[in-house]
C-alpha cells in the first residue's frame, strides 16, 4: 500500500494506507484523532467538520479520501486551539453556554469558524446559508448563532 | 487512596442510624403532603471522607386534588402521583449506595446513577453538591456511576433526574460538610459553632483555615458530628438558581469529550453488521467469502440480528460488509404499510359519546407518524467478553437492564457484567433500550475479542425505535359558553415499555401487567388542567412488529400536544380569545402565572401582517408548568417561526441557564415534529435512512430568537424540564400556523 503523508493538527505523519481510504477513519481508527464524529457517512450532517489547507477550508473527512488530503494541513477540533488559548469561536461557545449533548458541536465550531473566515460580519441570512449543513438534534441553534456573532463580533475587535 | 467504588458500597457500615449524620425533615419530591421522607447520610469505611445516603420513608399520603370555581372536575391522576414519583419511589430505597468522597486533593466527587446526554444532569447535581458542602463549583466532580445490581431502578427517564437526586444529593452534601466542620474543630481547638464553611474549605473566626482536602481523613474518622447536618433554607442558597454554563463545556469545544466510540478500549474491533431491509428480516444464508479476504477485515459471524464484520478499521468493515452477499427472508410486515397501521388505529380507538341535540359539539382528530429518535450520535457500545465475565461501556438510560440483558445474552452470571456508563450524544428515549450493547457482547464472545459495535446513519433510522402511529379523536360538548365534557380517545401503536418498566412500577408499589405497561404510563402522565366538566381520556394500543420506544414526552407529547390544538378550537367555536379563554379555564394562579407572563413577552394580540400570526398554548407536567407564544409567517416557500417566547416554572430551578437551553432546544424538536419529519412504513421497511430524507429541523428552520423566562422559585422543591416543553411547544406552533392559514391541521408533519 503506498505511504501518505498526513499532517494533522501541525503533526506530520506517514501511513500506510490505499489512496481510497476515508479520511474520516484514517483520524479515527488509525490516528486516534476522535474529535471529528460520525453522524452519517454521506455528508449531510456535518459531524465530522474539519478543515483543509491553510486558509480555514471547511470540509467533511467522510466524503474524502487521503490521497485527497496528503501533503496538506488537516485542522480538526482538537487542532482550533492555540495551545491552552481557545479560539474565539471555541470561547463563545464556552460564554453563550451553546452545547447540550456536544456531538455534533466540533463539527458546528469548524463550520462556524469557517464562515467568519470569509465573512467577519455574518448576517442572520449568511448564518442561515452557511449553518444549514450542520444538523443540531438538541436544537442548540439559537445559541449558535448568537455565539458566532459573538465571536465575530471579539474578532472584529481584538 | 480514592476506594473502589463498589467496595466502599459494600464496605459501609451497615443501619447507619447510630451514626448518621442528622439530616432535618424534608418535603418529598412530590410536594408537600405527597410523602414524608428523609435521607440521611452514613459513613463509608474509608481513609478519606466518603459518605452513602440513607432513607427513611414514611407512609405516602394522596394530597387533594385541585378545584377551583366553576365545574370541578376529578383530580387526574398524574396530580397525586406521576410517573416521576414513581421512578424517585422505585429508586429510593436504592439509594443508600449514591456515594460523594472528599478526596485529599480537595475535590468533591458525586457518582451519579444517571446518564448525561446534553439535558445537563452532571451540572444541576454538582451544584445542589456544591450548594451543601460550600465547595466552589469547580472543585466538585460528578462522574456517571458504573450500573451497579444493587441499584436495580436506575433510570434515566420521564424528566425526573433532578427530583430524584434533590434530596439524597444534598442531604449527603450537608453531612459531609458536617463532619468536615467538627474535623476542623477538633483540629484548630475552637468549637464546631464558631467555624464558617465557603469554597471548598472551612474558616475560624481568627483567619485560620483548613480546605476540605485537608481535613478528609480526619473528617472520616468523625461517628458524630458536633454540628447538624442541615441543608440550607432557600435564601441562604448562593449557588441553586444561579446561571452556571455546562461543566464539560472546554471538553466538548476542544473535542476531549469522549462517546462510547471514542473510548479507548485497546484492541476493540471497528465492528459493524449487516441488517436486513425488511424490520426484523431474517438472515436465510449468506456468503462471506469475498468480505473475508478483503483487507483488514478479522472476522465475519452471524449474530440474531444480522451477520457482523469485525475489521481493524471502520472504513474496511464498512467496505467488507457492502461485499457480503445475504439471502434475507422478509420480515413479519411485508405485506403491512402507513396505510394499514392507521385503519388499524381508526378501528381499534374508542368512540366518543353520541352528539346530544341538546349540546353543541367540537370534534377533531389528529394523525401522527412513526418517528425515528435519531439522536446525532448513533447507537454503539465497546464491549469485551473474557471467559464468563464482560466489560461493556455503553451510552444508556437504564444501565442495571442493559447489564442484565448482556449478561442473557451471552450466558454469564450478571455479578461477572461490568458496565460503565459513557455520555450520551443525544438519547430522546432511544438509549432505554440497549440493543448494540447486546450485539456487541455477542460479537466479542464470538471472536473472543474486544469489539466496538456502531449502528451506522441508516441502520438507527431503519432499526432503531420509533415513536409509535398515533391518532387523537378528542370530542367537547359545551353549552352557554361552558365546556361541559371533554373526550379524549388515543389510539397508537404499543409503546414498549419492556427496559425494566415493570419491575419499576412493582417496587414503587404497583403491581402492573406488561399489557399494561401503557396504561401504567398513560395514567400517570395525562391529564387536562382546565376546567372541562367531565373529562375522559382513553388509551387503545395494539402491538405493531415495528419497534417502538418512549420518545421525548412519550404520551403527553400527542395527547397534550393534541388537547393544545383542541383548545384553540374550542375557543374559536365560543368566540373566545385563545389566550383569555385558556386563562378563565385553567385551575391555579400558578397555572396562569406562565401563561401570562408570556402573553405580555410576546404581546398577545398584536396587529400582524396577513399570513403571519401568533399561537399559544400551556402544560403542565412533571411538577412544573410551561407557556409558549410563537409567532409564525407563512407566506414564504415554506411556514417559519419569527419569534418564540417561553415562560416556565420549575418550582426551584436549579440551574436557570441549563433550563432555557431545555425549553429552547426542544422548540425545534416540536417544530420538526409537527412540520417537518416522519418516518414512512412501505411493505415493512423504513423508507428514510438519513438527516436529508428525515428531515430535521435545520439553521434556516430555526426562529432567530427564543426568548425565556425562567420564574424564580415557587415551591420548595423541583419539577421536570427536559420534556416539559414539547406539548406547548408543538401546539402554539400549530396554533399560530391555523390562525395564520385559517386552516385546521389534522395530520402531522403538516403539508406531508
Amino acid at each position: 500500500m503506498p505511504n501518505q503523508n498526513l499532517i494533522v493538527n501541525g503533526v506530520a505523519t506517514t501511513v500506510d494506507l490505499p489512496d481510497d481510504f476515508t479520511m474520516l477513519w484514517a483520524l479515527r481508527d488509525v490516528l486516534g484523532v476522535t474529535g471529528p464524529k460520525f453522524g452519517c457517512g454521506v455528508g449531510v450532517c456535518g459531524a465530522c467538520t474539519s478543515h483543509i489547507g491553510t486558509q480555514h477550508d471547511a470540509f467533511r473527512p467522510c466524503m474524502h479520501s487521503v490521497a485527497e488530503c496528503r501533503d496538506q494541513p488537516v485542522t480538526t477540533i482538537e487542532g482550533l486551539a492555540t495551545g491552552e488559548v481557545l479560539h474565539p469561536v471555541q470561547q463563545a461557545w464556552i460564554d453563550l453556554d451553546v452545547a447540550q449533548c456536544g456531538y455534533c458541536q466540533p463539527g458546528q465550531i469548524m463550520t462556524a469558524v469557517a464562515l467568519i473566515a470569509r465573512n467577519p460580519n455574518p448576517s442572520d441570512a449568511d448564518i442561515d446559508a452557511a449553518m444549514s449543513e450542520n444538523v443540531c438534534r438538541c436544537g442548540t441553534y439559537v445559541r449558535i448563532r448568537a455565539a458566532i456573532k459573538k465571536a465575530a463580533a471579539d474578532i472584529r475587535g481584538g | 487512596m480514592r476506594p473502589d467504588a463498589a467496595s466502599a458500597g459494600r464496605a459501609a457500615f451497615d443501619g447507619g442510624h447510630g451514626m448518621s449524620a442528622d439530616v432535618s425533615a424534608a418535603p418529598a419530591p412530590g410536594g408537600p403532603g405527597a410523602s414524608r421522607r428523609q435521607f440521611v447520610g452514613y459513613l463509608l469505611a474509608s481513609p478519606t471522607l466518603a459518605l452513602a445516603a440513607k432513607l427513611e420513608l414514611d407512609r405516602p399520603t394522596a394530597r387533594a386534588g385541585g378545584g377551583g370555581g366553576g365545574l370541578i372536575g376529578l383530580p387526574d391522576a398524574s396530580d397525586l402521583l406521576d410517573l416521576g414519583d414513581l421512578i424517585v419511589l422505585a429508586e429510593a430505597a436504592y439509594q443508600y449506595n449514591l456515594v460523594l468522597e472528599v478526596t485529599t486533593a480537595n475535590r468533591v466527587r458525586f457518582e451519579l446513577p444517571r446518564l448525561e446526554k446534553g439535558q445537563g444532569i452532571a451540572t444541576a447535581v454538582a451544584m445542589m453538591v456544591a450548594e451543601e458542602i460550600d465547595a466552589r463549583l469547580t472543585d466538585v466532580d460528578v462522574e456517571l456511576s458504573d450500573a451497579r445490581l444493587d441499584r436495580p431502578f436506575t433510570i434515566t427517564g420521564s424528566s425526573s433526574n433532578v427530583r430524584a437526586m434533590w434530596e439524597p444529593a444534598r442531604a449527603l452534601a450537608a453531612a459531609a460538610r458536617a463532619r468536615l466542620i467538627t474535623a476542623a474543630a477538633q483540629r484548630l481547638g475552637v468549637p464546631a459553632n464558631t467555624l464558617t464553611t465557603h469554597d471548598t474549605a472551612v474558616f475560624a473566626p481568627d483567619g485560620r483555615s483548613l480546605t476540605y482536602g485537608e481535613l478528609t481523613e480526619s473528617a472520616s474518622q468523625v461517628l458524630v458530628p458536633a454540628v447538624q447536618a442541615t441543608r440550607k433554607a432557600a435564601a441562604q442558597r448562593r449557588v441553586i438558581g444561579t446561571r452556571q454554563g455546562r461543566a464539560d463545556a472546554r471538553d466538548i469545544v476542544t473535542g476531549a469529550a469522549e462517546y462510547a466510540l471514542d473510548v479507548d478500549v485497546p484492541g476493540a474491533l471497528p465492528t459493524l453488521v449487516a441488517r436486513p431491509p425488511d424490520i426484523k428480516g431474517t438472515v436465510i444464508s449468506y456468503d462471506a467469502t469475498v468480505a473475508r479476504s478483503m483487507p483488514g477485515v478479522v472476522a465475519v459471524t452471524q449474530i440474531p440480528s444480522g451477520i457482523a464484520v469485525c475489521a481493524r478499521t471502520y472504513h474496511e468493515a464498512f467496505r467488507a460488509r457492502d461485499a457480503l452477499v445475504i439471502n434475507w427472508a422478509p420480515g413479519p410486515l411485508a405485506h403491512t404499510s402507513d396505510a394499514d397501521i392507521r385503519a388499524t388505529l381508526k378501528a381499534i380507538n374508542l368512540p366518543v359519546s353520541p352528539t346530544s341535540l341538546l349540546l353543541k359539539t367540537v370534534d377533531a382528530s389528529f394523525e401522527y407518524p412513526f418517528m425515528a429518535h435519531a439522536p446525532l450520535e448513533v447507537r454503539s457500545a465497546v464491549v469485551s467478553v473474557t471467559g464468563d465475565s464482560a466489560e461493556c461501556w455503553v451510552a444508556s438510560q437504564t444501565p442495571v437492564f442493559a447489564l442484565q440483558q448482556v449478561a442473557a445474552a451471552i450466558g454469564v452470571p450478571q455479578q461477572n457484567v461490568s458496565l460503565h456508563v459513557v455520555r450520551a450524544g443525544g438519547a430522546f428515549g432511544s438509549r432505554l433500550f440497549c440493543e448494540p450493547v447486546v450485539e456487541a457482547a455477542q460479537v466479542s464472545k464470538a471472536i473472543g475479542q474486544p469489539v466496538k459495535v456502531m449502528w451506522d446513519r441508516v441502520d438507527d433510522m431503519r432499526h432503531g425505535r420509533f415513536r409509535p402511529m398515533a391518532q387523537c379523536t378528542i370530542r367537547a360538548t359545551h353549552a352557554l359558553g361552558t365546556v361541559l365534557s371533554y373526550e379524549h380517545r388515543m389510539a397508537a401503536v404499543e409503546t414498549d415499555f419492556r427496559h425494566g418498566f415493570g419491575e419499576m412500577l412493582t417496587a414503587a408499589g404497583a403491581n402492573v401487567a406488561p399489557a399494561m405497561f401503557g396504561q401504567a404510563a398513560f395514567t400517570t402522565t395525562v391529564k387536562v388542567p382546565y376546567k372541562f366538566g367531565v373529562v375522559t381520556q382513553l388509551l387503545t394500543e395494539q402491538h405493531f412488529e415495528v419497534p417502538t420506544g418512549s420518545f421525548r414526552s412519550i404520551y403527553s407529547g400527542f395527547v397534550a400536544t393534541s388537547n393544545e390544538i383542541m383548545v384553540d378550537e374550542i375557543a374559536a367555536a365560543l368566540k373566545k380569545d385563545p389566550y383569555q379563554f385558556r386563562r378563565a379555564n385553567l385551575e391555579t394562579d400558578r397555572q396562569r402565572a406562565v401563561l401570562d407572563t408570556v402573553a405580555q413577552m410576546g404581546r398577545w394580540g398584536r396587529p400582524m401582517p396577513a399570513g403571519q400570526a401568533q399561537g399559544i398554548a400551556f402544560h403542565d407536567e412533571y411538577r412544573s408548568h410551561v407557556a409558549y407564544l410563537v409567532e409564525i409567517d407563512t407566506t414564504g416557500a415554506e411556514p417559519r417561526a419569527t419569534a418564540v417566547f417561553v415562560c416556565v416554572d420549575v418550582g426551584v430551578p436549579i440551574n436557570p441557564q441549563g433550563l432555557e437551553a431545555q425549553v429552547q432546544g426542544v422548540f425545534m424538536d416540536a417544530w420538526t415534529i409537527m412540520f417537518r419529519a416522519g418516518n414512512h412504513l412501505d411493505n415493512g421497511r423504513i423508507r428514510e435512512g438519513t438527516y436529508n430524507d428525515l428531515s430535521w429541523a435545520r439553521m434556516k428552520h430555526s426562529p432567530p430568537r427564543i426568548e425565556v423566562k425562567v420564574l424564580a422559585a415557587t415551591t420548595d422543591s423541583p419539577g421536570g424540564a427536559g420534556e416539559l416543553g414539547l406539548p406547548a411547544a408543538a401546539a402554539a406552533a400549530v396554533n399560530a400556523y391555523a390562525r395564520a392559514t385559517r386552516t385546521k391541521p389534522r395530520r402531522f408533519p403538516i403539508g406531508q
